[in-house]
């Protein structure tokens, strides 16, 4: 079978600051951080001959290469739903350079989630009732925190885990959060204690085991092995990587509790050749932090159930066994969707990151519910 | 009309059949009827052998709660003075899950395992929700 495994390479990566109210166009945002990355990658916007984007992100394709010089794209796509899309573009984009329609693809996400349309109110991913929303929303299921909080009962039900696991993991990214100067909440350290007094959003979820809507763009350039051996920094192979759409996802036809990573991790490690010992560093997809617990177990860092004990003590932050989200993730550094975790684990794996984990050879990231996963290599 | 706020169903031709028997209060769900597995919500094929030789089967609508979600903050208008705001998940007798309100129950004396029946719930003269009240109560 013919695979993607080391074809291609992320060899830029770019940001623009994150806070709570840019006062900026989503498409301003864009230009700079697509900028940003084509320099880091040591090119020229006129080497970008294709743009993937988020279905969800308000700037087109073909404004963005406007506004950064490009007369004309050879290659363009787009992959919703919304927190599935970062890998899944990746992997779009690593095909297409695979198999030479394109040479140099710019991935971006640029998004005034707090200034402007907020995620977590539920006003974007509302169905108004259509479609299988027809059996959810008229009950008061609108917004993402609620289903989250759906799973993590009912794994506090089946297997003992405790509001103090989902603690574990906030405090952990605040704490690699405040490593990271471009975080929103560097600087700003929290207890167990100020987690376990903070407001309840959707119980058993608090604020602190929210992410953190934030205003920013950030994106990324891929390109094929050939081509990124001559480029600025050491590039950071695709390995391998997956995606996974569950069936009915979009209903609940089936338990809630399903979640992509399980079903692709035995190709993503095969693929690589590895296992989740070999991993130095780890990026998901945090919306939630629950989210964290089931995907360690989903992924093979833990047995199923055992989540919850694994965050103790620790172990996710950087320093600790198994770094987690080593800029604090969507809880702590700002939410864009999975881009920021890819960008993140590159850092590492070039030996660049504020938190950086010491010898970091091989980086896991997915997306959201295990929509799409990647293992990154230097 | 305690949830006169948020989206209403908007039924469709494969859906129409399960709200006009709600207006009937009557629960129906779909069930293949070449491997008799349950689904929902409803769609035009199986979603276990993809047969679309399915049919409607009247449940006797009793259940227990699966899991459940108390939201306690205003995150969205709709929430605006009717908080908490409890949402359970309902595993069925059939094996189906469904997503409702527990009627004649405090948010928070929601329980994972409280068994449950249905009741119907008419918001219009269209549309009647399906909620669940505990047995025995
Ligand atoms: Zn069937």
């Amino acid at each position: 079978m013919s695979t993607l495994k080391d074809k291609c390479a992320i060899v830029g990566v770019g940001e623009t600051v994150y806070n709570r109210d840019s006062g900026r166009t989503e498409l301003n945002m864009a230009v700079e951080a697509a900028n940003r990355a084509i320099a880091d990658a040591g090119l020229v916007p006129q080497d970008i001959d294709g743009i993937v984007k988020f279905t969800a992100d308000s700037t087109p394709q073909g404004e963005l290469a406007a506004c950064l010089g490009i007369p004309y794209l050879r290659y363009y796509g787009e992959l919703g739903p919304l927190g599935g899309a970062a890998c899944g573009l990746v992997i779009q984009s690593a095909m297409a350079v695979a198999q030479g329609v394109v040479n140099n693809v710019l991935v971006y996400r640029s998004v005034n989630g707090r200034s402007g349309q907020r995620y977590g109110s539920g006003t974007v991913t509302t169905r108004r009732g259509l479609g299988s929303s027809a059996f959810t929303e008229p009950y008061g299921l609108l917004v993402p925190g609620q289903s989250s909080a759906l799973r993590a009962r009912r794994h506090m039900h089946e297997f003992g885990t405790k509001m103090e696991h989902f603690g574990a993991v906030a405090v952990a990214f605040r704490n690699n959060a405040c490593l990271n100067p471009k975080a929103i909440m560097h600087g700003r350290p929290i207890t167990m204690e100020d987690y376990l007094t903070s407001r309840m959003f959707f119980d058993p979820l608090h604020i602190l085991d929210c992410a953190l809507e934030a205003d920013g763009a950030n994106a990324f350039v891929i390109t094929s092995a050939e081509r990124a051996a001559n480029l600025k920094h050491a590039p950071v192979y695709i390995t391998s990587a997956a995606q996974t759409l569950l069936a009915g996802m979009d209903g609940h036809g089936r338990s809630w509790d399903e979640s992509g990573g399980a079903l692709l991790a035995p190709e993503l490690f095969g693929e690589a050749g590895v296992t989740p010992q070999d991993i130095d560093v780890v990026g998901f997809y945090d919306h939630f932090s629950p989210v964290i617990i089931t995907k360690l177990e989903d992924y093979g860092f833990c047995q199923r159930g055992e989540g919850g004990p694994f965050v103790e003590r620790g172990r996710i932050e950087v320093g600790g066994e198994l770094p987690v989200n080593t800029s604090g993730g969507h809880l702590s550094e700002a939410y864009l969707q999975g881009m920021n975790q890819i960008i993140e684990v590159v850092r590492q794996l070039r030996g660049q990151s504020p938190a950086q984990v010491e010898g970091a050879e091989l980086g896991l990231v997915d997306s959201g519910d295990g929509s799409g996963a990647l293992i990154l290599r230097r | 009309m305690t949830t006169a706020n948020f989206p209403l169903p908007v039924p469709n031709l494969d859906n129409q059949e399960f709200w006009d028997q709600c207006r009937q209060h009557r629960l129906v769900l779909r069930r293949c009827l070449d491997c008799r597995s349950f689904c929902h919500p409803p769609r035009p094929n199986c979603p276990e052998c993809a047969s679309s030789n399915l049919e409607w089967v009247e449940s006797p609508g009793k259940g227990k709660v699966y899991t459940y979600v108390i939201t306690r903050q205003p995150v969205n208008p709709a929430f605006r003075e009717r908080l908490p705001w409890g949402v359970v998940e309902v595993e069925m007798e059939e094996g189906v899950h469904l997503i409702s309100n527990l009627v004649d129950c405090d948010a928070d004396d929601i329980e994972i395992g409280m068994e449950v029946e249905v009741v119907f719930e008419a918001v219009n003269d269209e549309i009647t929700l399906p909620k669940f009240r505990r047995v025995g109560q």
